[in-house]
């Protein structure tokens, strides 16, 4: 099945011992000329590289406080080091999250403190080389920016927000990763990640109306570039193309239908993800924000709400505000912007919806908190909201619910393994790797509670686990989109 | 970019081992991709190889699976309407795997 090993799974979770250089192979494609340059990059790595990288590390430390104190603020207390999933999957010392900084903090210190620049050696400072530059290419890309290890840190330091500015540099000097690049290029040239034209998503959608109508005799619409419609709904544009992603849009359209809620989709912005995060780039994340502004406007609508997707909802609860606002056009009344959860959570809370729980007796749940919506967003009104809602809407609509470990949890949950922009071929053995401190959670309450069933709001971790479950000895079906247990035990026709 | 030899004539793929130029496509051509992954393609996997490339030649896009499966499943029996006979035949995924030999771009995003 692979050329490498795979992680086993043990009766208790164990640190394991060190391995240096275990992942020095690592790293993906790099990207080429015609996706470089739709985003205004270099298309290979620039001739005064050293001078480029280190002028924009300073610009990057002068214009984010935040990076400059994360780089002058670690003090090696180890606290960090057994926390990332990467680390654990992998055993390269320098996937601990410590390391990870000190790959761009050494030449931060060698350029821009008073120690690194007259004794270099005291400080663990070094030169910027092309060895150092490659070793950012490659331990950057074994970050999925899940920020597990800032939770652990007693200084609060961001291992994302350094891996997304060293990524940003190799931008920059010209040493862009093809995976991610080329999809922020099919965004501003098609409208989504995929690459899904317009008339194709018409189609997709027809055909999922059909399907639906066949299976429940309702007619739910997935209406698409509808003028006027009070909501416009944002999710990634694997829920119009792949499985289980699609099961949660046949979900939030029988939850609007039944509400009674007038929305639409718009094929402008058929993407609610933003690479742009992953890279680092608020020029780039504010072009691919922008298009849902202008969607929203074009549309009139009052309200916007995002589907099942991790990154794409810290971006909106994050930035949005920032980079594409005000919204002030949107109706003061709802949260700006609002997740397809909380939706589909106050709806039953105020007794709008008929779930029957029974509907889904053939499943033993348990529910994936994905990296993005746990650590750095919030749902609903009181703090843990993110934690507590998705887990209602679950238990609204299956009977039978179970927890992991309260410490792979929550804001202790472990990334997919395919976070960050790493959800690419060229990287499957990092992703079976990573994606082992999941696994071993799993494998306990699939022991203990005969789990049969992982649920998901993020279209990263459903790919990434469709992937590698059955790496583990898992059935690739195993994994499912949270409205896809909602979609099973609405009862339609029952309340409109 | 690399290079692939069919028969005598050199294609040009992409690091991936898909097609740069899709108009050269034929079927020899994806015989041989099949055959570089240690896979040999049968009547069934040509079923699917040319759904996608008329679904592709009208939409730029390689079908959803689900249109796909329902596709496969009106033509070749209900029983093979399922993503599970998709896997069977293109274990490493019948999106990307199937296009690579119909010589279409690898579907992208969250996928």
């Amino acid at each position: 099945m692979a050329d490498y090993e795979i992680p086993e799974l043990k009766d208790i979770p164990v640190i394991p011992s060190i391995k240096e250089g275990a992942m020095a192979h690592s790293a993906p494609f790099v990207s080429r000329a015609p996706f470089q340059e739709k985003l205004g990059y270099p298309d290979e790595l620039v001739d005064n590289w050293q001078e480029v990288a280190i002028e924009k590390l300073g610009d990057m430390t002068k214009k984010y406080r935040s990076l400059k104190v994360f780089l002058d603020s670690c003090v090696k207390c180890g606290a960090c080091t057994d926390k990332c999933h990467y680390f654990l999957g992998t055993t390269d010392p320098k996937n601990m999250p410590v390391a990870r900084q000190d790959l761009l903090r050494k030449v931060y210190r060698r350029y821009f403190t008073l120690a690194g620049k007259f004794f270099p050696k005291l400080v663990g400072a070094t030169d910027l080389t092309k060895e150092v530059l490659d070793d950012w290419y490659s331990y950057y890309h074994q970050c999925s920016q899940c920020r597990r290890c800032s939770v652990f840190c007693p200084y609060g330091i961001d291992t994302a927000e350094i891996s997304m500015a060293a990524r940003e540099i190799l931008d920059t000097v010209g040493v862009g990763q093809k995976y991610c690049n080329e999809i922020i290029g099919k965004v501003y040239e098609i409208g989504n990640n995929l690459g899904l034209p317009g008339p194709a998503l018409k189609a997709t959608l027809e055909d999922l109306e059909e399907d639906v109508e066949d299976d429940t005799g309702v007619a739910v619409k997935y209406p698409l570039d509808v003028q006027g419609a009070d909501v416009l709904v944002v999710t990634p544009s694997a829920d119009f193309f792949a499985e289980p992603h699609i099961d949660g849009l046949i979900g939030y359209g029988k939850v609007l239908h039944q509400a009674g809620i007038s929305w639409t989709l718009s094929s402008h912005a058929s993407e609610a993800g933003n690479f742009g995060m992953f890279l680092g780039s608020y020029d780039n994340m504010k072009r691919v924000a922008w298009r849902i502004r202008e969607a929203a406007l074009d549309l009139g609508v009052k309200r916007i709400v995002v589907g099942e997707c991790g990154h794409a909802w810290r971006v909106a609860y994050q930035f949005w505000n920032t980079i594409a606002g005000p919204f002030d056009f949107l109706d003061p009344n709802y949260p700006v912007p609002q997740h397809i959860i909380e939706v589909t959570h106050d709806l039953i809370q105020r007794g709008a919806l008929n779930l029957d729980p029974s509907a889904n007796d053939d499943k033993r749940v348990t529910f994936h908190d994905s990296c993005n919506v746990a650590r750095a967003t919030r749902m609903g009104n009181t703090p843990g909201g993110q934690f507590v809602l998705p887990r209602e809407v679950i238990k609204a609509s299956v009977n039978h619910y179970f927890d992991m470990a309260p410490e792979t949890i929550h804001d202790s949950t472990f990334c997919c393994g395919g976070g960050g922009g790493l959800l690419t071929d060229d990287l499957m053995e990092l992703r079976v790797k990573g994606a082992m401190p999941r696994m071993q959670a799993l494998n306990e309450v699939v022991k203990e509670n005969d789990v049969n069933y992982l649920a998901a709001i993020c279209a990263i971790c459903k790919s990434q686990f469709t992937k590698t479950l059955p790496y583990y000895n898992f059935p690739m079906d195993m994994i499912g989109s949270v409205h896809g247990l909602v979609s099973e035990a609405i009862q339609l026709g029952t309340k409109e | 970019m690399a290079n692939i030899d069919v028969n005598g004539t050199s294609v040009e793929v992409d690091e991936e081992g898909y097609l740069v130029d899709r108009s050269v496509w034929n079927e020899e051509i994806g015989s041989h991709m099949a055959t570089i992954d240690d896979c040999e393609l049968t009547d069934s996997h040509w079923e699917v190889i040319k759904f996608l490339r008329e679904y592709y030649d009208e939409y730029q896009i390689a079908p959803a699976v689900r249109v796909l499966t329902k596709a496969i499943g009106k033509k070749l029996g209900k029983d093979k309407g399922n993503s599970k006979y998709l896997y069977e035949l293109f274990p490493y995924g019948p999106a990307k795997q199937a296009c690579k030999y119909a010589g279409l771009p690898k579907p992208t995003g969250c996928v």
